[in-house]
Protein backbone atom coordinates (compact mmCIF):
# COMPACT_ATOMS: atom_id res chain seq x y z
CA UNK A 1 0.00 0.00 0.00
CA UNK A 2 2.83 2.44 0.82
CA UNK A 3 4.44 1.71 -2.54
CA UNK A 4 1.12 2.39 -4.25
CA UNK A 5 0.85 5.75 -2.46
CA UNK A 6 4.39 6.73 -3.41
CA UNK A 7 3.72 5.81 -7.04
CA UNK A 8 0.50 7.80 -6.95
CA UNK A 9 2.23 10.89 -5.66
CA UNK A 10 4.91 10.68 -8.35
CA UNK A 11 2.26 10.20 -11.06
CA UNK A 12 0.18 13.12 -9.78
CA UNK A 13 3.18 15.45 -9.60
CA UNK A 14 4.08 14.59 -13.18
CA UNK A 15 0.54 14.64 -14.61
CA UNK A 16 -0.42 17.91 -12.95
CA UNK A 17 2.91 19.68 -13.56
CA UNK A 18 3.37 20.43 -9.88
CA UNK A 19 6.69 22.22 -10.20
CA UNK A 20 8.67 22.56 -6.98
CA UNK A 21 6.55 19.89 -5.24
CA UNK A 22 8.19 16.65 -4.09
CA UNK A 23 6.42 13.44 -3.13
CA UNK A 24 7.59 13.98 0.45
CA UNK A 25 5.74 17.33 0.50
CA UNK A 26 2.36 15.61 0.13
CA UNK A 27 0.92 14.05 3.27
CA UNK A 28 -1.21 10.98 2.68
CA UNK A 29 -4.12 12.56 4.56
CA UNK A 30 -3.72 16.07 3.14
CA UNK A 31 -6.75 17.37 1.19
CA UNK A 32 -5.77 17.46 -2.49
CA UNK A 33 -8.27 20.20 -3.29
CA UNK A 34 -8.66 23.43 -1.38
CA UNK A 35 -5.28 22.89 0.23
CA UNK A 36 -1.71 23.88 -0.37
CA UNK A 37 -1.40 22.12 -3.71
CA UNK A 38 -3.81 24.58 -5.31
CA UNK A 39 -5.50 22.03 -7.55
CA UNK A 40 -8.44 23.12 -9.70
CA UNK A 41 -11.26 21.54 -11.70
CA UNK A 42 -9.02 20.78 -14.69
CA UNK A 43 -6.70 18.92 -12.32
CA UNK A 44 -9.68 16.86 -11.15
CA UNK A 45 -10.37 15.84 -14.76
CA UNK A 46 -6.70 15.05 -15.21
CA UNK A 47 -6.82 12.77 -12.14
CA UNK A 48 -9.77 10.89 -13.65
CA UNK A 49 -7.69 10.31 -16.80
CA UNK A 50 -4.70 9.26 -14.69
CA UNK A 51 -6.72 6.59 -12.87
CA UNK A 52 -8.03 5.21 -16.14
CA UNK A 53 -4.70 5.31 -17.92
CA UNK A 54 -2.49 3.96 -15.13
CA UNK A 55 -4.91 1.68 -13.27
CA UNK A 56 -7.71 0.93 -15.76
CA UNK A 57 -10.30 2.42 -13.38
CA UNK A 58 -13.17 4.56 -14.60
CA UNK A 59 -15.05 7.09 -12.52
CA UNK A 60 -18.43 7.68 -14.08
CA UNK A 61 -20.11 9.61 -11.29
CA UNK A 62 -18.67 13.07 -10.42
CA UNK A 63 -20.03 12.79 -6.87
CA UNK A 64 -18.05 9.59 -6.45
CA UNK A 65 -14.94 11.45 -7.66
CA UNK A 66 -15.35 14.07 -4.96
CA UNK A 67 -14.89 11.40 -2.28
CA UNK A 68 -12.22 9.42 -4.08
CA UNK A 69 -9.99 12.45 -4.67
CA UNK A 70 -10.02 13.72 -1.10
CA UNK A 71 -6.47 12.60 -0.41
CA UNK A 72 -3.75 10.17 -1.44
CA UNK A 73 -5.16 7.73 1.15
CA UNK A 74 -8.66 7.79 -0.38
CA UNK A 75 -7.36 7.36 -3.94
CA UNK A 76 -5.13 4.47 -2.88
CA UNK A 77 -8.07 2.84 -1.07
CA UNK A 78 -10.22 3.19 -4.19
CA UNK A 79 -7.52 1.54 -6.32
CA UNK A 80 -7.10 -1.28 -3.82
CA UNK A 81 -10.87 -1.89 -3.66
CA UNK A 82 -11.27 -2.00 -7.42
CA UNK A 83 -8.08 -3.54 -8.72
CA UNK A 84 -8.63 -6.45 -11.07
CA UNK B 1 -7.00 61.62 -27.78
CA UNK B 2 -3.27 61.33 -27.22
CA UNK B 3 -2.04 57.84 -26.46
CA UNK B 4 1.33 56.87 -25.05
CA UNK B 5 3.40 53.72 -25.00
CA UNK B 6 4.31 53.34 -21.35
CA UNK B 7 6.22 50.08 -21.54
CA UNK B 8 7.51 47.50 -23.98
CA UNK B 9 8.74 43.93 -23.76
CA UNK B 10 10.19 41.50 -26.24
CA UNK B 11 10.99 37.82 -25.78
CA UNK B 12 12.60 35.70 -28.50
CA UNK B 13 14.68 32.49 -28.44
CA UNK B 14 17.73 34.75 -28.10
CA UNK B 15 16.79 37.03 -25.21
CA UNK B 16 14.22 38.87 -23.14
CA UNK B 17 14.09 42.66 -23.14
CA UNK B 18 12.05 45.17 -21.15
CA UNK B 19 11.81 48.77 -22.37
CA UNK B 20 14.86 48.27 -24.58
CA UNK B 21 17.04 46.91 -21.79
CA UNK B 22 18.31 43.36 -21.70
CA UNK B 23 16.71 41.31 -18.93
CA UNK B 24 17.99 37.85 -19.72
CA UNK B 25 20.14 36.37 -22.48
CA UNK B 26 19.58 32.83 -23.70
CA UNK B 27 23.31 32.24 -23.99
CA UNK B 28 22.99 28.50 -23.75
CA UNK B 29 20.37 28.35 -26.48
CA UNK B 30 17.88 26.67 -24.15
CA UNK B 31 14.54 25.45 -25.45
CA UNK B 32 11.60 27.66 -24.51
CA UNK B 33 10.59 25.17 -21.86
CA UNK B 34 13.87 25.85 -20.02
CA UNK B 35 14.43 29.48 -21.00
CA UNK B 36 10.87 30.35 -19.99
CA UNK B 37 11.35 28.74 -16.57
CA UNK B 38 14.66 30.55 -16.15
CA UNK B 39 13.00 33.87 -16.93
CA UNK B 40 10.09 33.06 -14.60
CA UNK B 41 12.51 32.39 -11.75
CA UNK B 42 14.62 35.42 -12.63
CA UNK B 43 11.53 37.59 -12.29
CA UNK B 44 10.83 35.98 -8.87
CA UNK B 45 7.19 35.49 -9.74
CA UNK B 46 5.05 33.35 -7.44
CA UNK B 47 2.33 31.91 -9.64
CA UNK B 48 2.32 28.06 -9.68
CA UNK B 49 -0.32 27.99 -12.42
CA UNK B 50 2.42 29.19 -14.79
CA UNK B 51 3.75 25.63 -14.93
CA UNK B 52 0.39 24.28 -16.06
CA UNK B 53 0.11 26.67 -19.01
CA UNK B 54 1.07 25.79 -22.54
CA UNK B 55 4.01 27.55 -24.18
CA UNK B 56 1.91 30.25 -25.87
CA UNK B 57 0.33 31.23 -22.56
CA UNK B 58 3.65 31.08 -20.72
CA UNK B 59 5.18 33.35 -23.35
CA UNK B 60 2.35 35.88 -23.09
CA UNK B 61 2.47 35.63 -19.30
CA UNK B 62 6.21 36.38 -19.12
CA UNK B 63 5.96 39.22 -21.65
CA UNK B 64 3.17 40.80 -19.63
CA UNK B 65 5.11 40.44 -16.37
CA UNK B 66 7.95 42.42 -17.97
CA UNK B 67 5.48 44.94 -19.35
CA UNK B 68 3.53 45.72 -16.21
CA UNK B 69 6.15 45.56 -13.45
CA UNK B 70 5.77 49.32 -12.83
CA UNK B 71 2.00 49.08 -12.29
CA UNK B 72 0.99 48.75 -8.63
CA UNK B 73 -2.74 48.81 -9.18
CA UNK B 74 -5.21 49.40 -11.96
CA UNK B 75 -8.93 49.26 -12.46
CA UNK B 76 -9.30 46.02 -14.42
CA UNK B 77 -12.50 47.24 -16.06
CA UNK B 78 -10.50 49.96 -17.77
CA UNK B 79 -7.84 47.67 -19.18
CA UNK B 80 -8.09 45.91 -22.54
CA UNK B 81 -5.94 43.31 -24.29
CA UNK B 82 -5.66 43.24 -28.07
CA UNK B 83 -3.11 40.80 -29.43
CA UNK B 84 -2.04 39.39 -32.76
CA UNK B 85 -0.96 35.81 -33.31
CA UNK B 86 0.08 33.76 -36.34
CA UNK B 87 0.17 30.09 -35.33
CA UNK B 88 -2.92 30.06 -33.14
CA UNK B 89 -2.56 27.29 -30.52
CA UNK B 90 -0.92 24.91 -33.00
CA UNK B 91 1.58 23.52 -30.52
CA UNK B 92 -1.15 22.46 -28.08
CA UNK B 93 -3.38 21.35 -30.96
CA UNK B 94 -0.67 18.93 -32.08
CA UNK B 95 -0.11 17.70 -28.54
CA UNK B 96 -3.82 17.05 -28.17
CA UNK B 97 -3.97 15.29 -31.53
CA UNK B 98 -1.08 13.02 -30.53
CA UNK B 99 -3.03 11.95 -27.45
CA UNK B 100 -6.06 10.88 -29.49
CA UNK B 101 -4.45 9.62 -32.71
CA UNK B 102 -4.13 6.03 -31.49
CA UNK B 103 -7.54 4.50 -30.80
CA UNK B 104 -5.93 1.83 -28.67
CA UNK B 105 -4.17 4.38 -26.53
CA UNK B 106 -6.83 7.08 -26.41
CA UNK B 107 -6.24 9.32 -23.42
CA UNK B 108 -6.93 12.97 -24.25
CA UNK B 109 -5.57 15.21 -21.54
CA UNK B 110 -8.00 17.86 -20.23
CA UNK B 111 -5.05 19.99 -19.19
CA UNK B 112 -3.78 20.02 -22.79
CA UNK B 113 -7.21 20.36 -24.40
CA UNK B 114 -8.06 23.56 -22.51
CA UNK B 115 -5.19 25.30 -24.28
CA UNK B 116 -6.32 24.46 -27.81
CA UNK B 117 -7.47 28.03 -28.52
CA UNK B 118 -5.28 31.15 -28.72
CA UNK B 119 -7.92 33.11 -26.77
CA UNK B 120 -6.94 31.13 -23.69
CA UNK B 121 -3.76 33.18 -23.41
CA UNK B 122 -5.96 36.25 -23.07
CA UNK B 123 -7.93 34.52 -20.33
CA UNK B 124 -4.76 33.64 -18.45
CA UNK B 125 -3.60 37.27 -18.62
CA UNK B 126 -7.01 38.50 -17.49
CA UNK B 127 -6.96 36.17 -14.48
CA UNK B 128 -3.41 37.08 -13.54
CA UNK B 129 -3.90 40.85 -13.84
CA UNK B 130 -7.61 41.04 -12.92
CA UNK B 131 -8.49 42.50 -16.31
CA UNK B 132 -12.17 42.54 -17.24
CA UNK B 133 -12.10 44.88 -20.25
CA UNK B 134 -12.22 43.82 -23.87
CA UNK B 135 -9.87 41.01 -24.83
CA UNK B 136 -9.38 40.06 -28.45
CA UNK B 137 -6.90 37.98 -30.40
CA UNK B 138 -6.53 38.51 -34.16
CA UNK B 139 -4.79 36.02 -36.40
CA UNK B 140 -2.21 37.72 -38.62
CA UNK B 141 1.05 36.77 -40.35
CA UNK B 142 3.05 39.35 -38.42
CA UNK B 143 2.32 42.35 -36.24
CA UNK B 144 0.07 44.55 -38.35
CA UNK B 145 0.79 47.83 -36.57
CA UNK B 146 -1.52 49.96 -38.66
CA UNK B 147 -4.51 47.71 -38.03
CA UNK B 148 -3.74 47.29 -34.34
CA UNK B 149 -3.26 51.02 -33.93
CA UNK B 150 -6.64 51.72 -35.54
CA UNK B 151 -8.39 49.11 -33.40
CA UNK B 152 -6.76 50.10 -30.10
CA UNK B 153 -7.24 53.83 -30.73
CA UNK B 154 -10.93 53.22 -31.42
CA UNK B 155 -11.24 51.27 -28.16
CA UNK B 156 -9.82 54.15 -26.17
CA UNK B 157 -12.11 56.63 -27.91
CA UNK B 158 -15.39 54.78 -27.48
CA UNK B 159 -14.86 52.78 -24.29
CA UNK B 160 -12.72 55.17 -22.24
CA UNK B 161 -10.06 52.63 -21.39
CA UNK B 162 -7.02 53.67 -19.38
CA UNK B 163 -4.67 50.94 -20.53
CA UNK B 164 -4.38 48.43 -23.35
CA UNK B 165 -1.89 45.62 -23.68
CA UNK B 166 -1.26 45.14 -27.37
CA UNK B 167 1.26 43.45 -29.61
CA UNK B 168 2.02 40.06 -31.08
CA UNK B 169 2.56 36.72 -29.33
CA UNK B 170 3.31 33.61 -31.32
CA UNK B 171 4.67 30.15 -30.53
CA UNK B 172 5.24 27.27 -32.91
CA UNK B 173 7.64 24.38 -32.38
CA UNK B 174 10.09 26.33 -30.26
CA UNK B 175 10.08 29.28 -32.68
CA UNK B 176 8.56 32.14 -30.79
CA UNK B 177 8.17 35.84 -30.20
CA UNK B 178 6.31 37.97 -27.71
CA UNK B 179 6.38 41.66 -28.55
CA UNK B 180 4.14 43.64 -26.24
CA UNK B 181 3.29 47.29 -25.71
CA UNK B 182 1.45 48.90 -22.85
CA UNK B 183 -0.60 51.74 -24.31
CA UNK B 184 -2.18 54.30 -22.02
CA UNK B 185 -4.38 57.35 -22.17
CA UNK B 186 -2.83 58.50 -18.89
CA UNK B 187 0.12 60.81 -18.99
CA UNK B 188 1.65 59.21 -15.91
CA UNK B 189 5.05 60.15 -14.64
CA UNK B 190 7.61 57.53 -13.64
CA UNK B 191 6.77 55.17 -16.48
CA UNK B 192 9.54 53.16 -18.15
CA UNK B 193 8.74 54.78 -21.51
CA UNK B 194 6.79 57.71 -22.82
CA UNK B 195 6.46 57.44 -26.57
CA UNK B 196 3.66 58.31 -28.93
CA UNK B 197 1.36 55.50 -29.95
CA UNK B 198 0.87 55.82 -33.69
CA UNK B 199 0.48 53.53 -36.69
CA UNK B 200 4.24 52.87 -36.71
CA UNK B 201 4.37 52.02 -33.04
CA UNK B 202 6.21 48.75 -33.68
CA UNK B 203 9.20 50.71 -35.04
CA UNK B 204 9.94 51.96 -31.55
CA UNK B 205 13.57 52.96 -31.13
CA UNK B 206 15.22 52.92 -27.73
Amino acid sequence: MEELKDNLKAAIIEALNLEDVNAADIDNDEPLFGGGLGLDSIDALELIVLLEKNYGLKIENPEEGREIFQSINTIAAFIERNKK
Amino acid sequence: MKLHIQAHSRITPISAYAHGELVLNNKENLTFNLFGKELYRYLTVQYPKFFKMDELCQLAFLGTELLTSHIDHWDGEKVAIVLGNKSSSLSSDKRHYDSIADKNNYFPSPAVFVYTLPNIMLGELCIRHKITGENTCFLMEKLDAEFMHTYVKHLFEVELYQYCITGFVDYSDNDYVAELYLVSSQNDTDTPLSQNFDKNFNQIIF
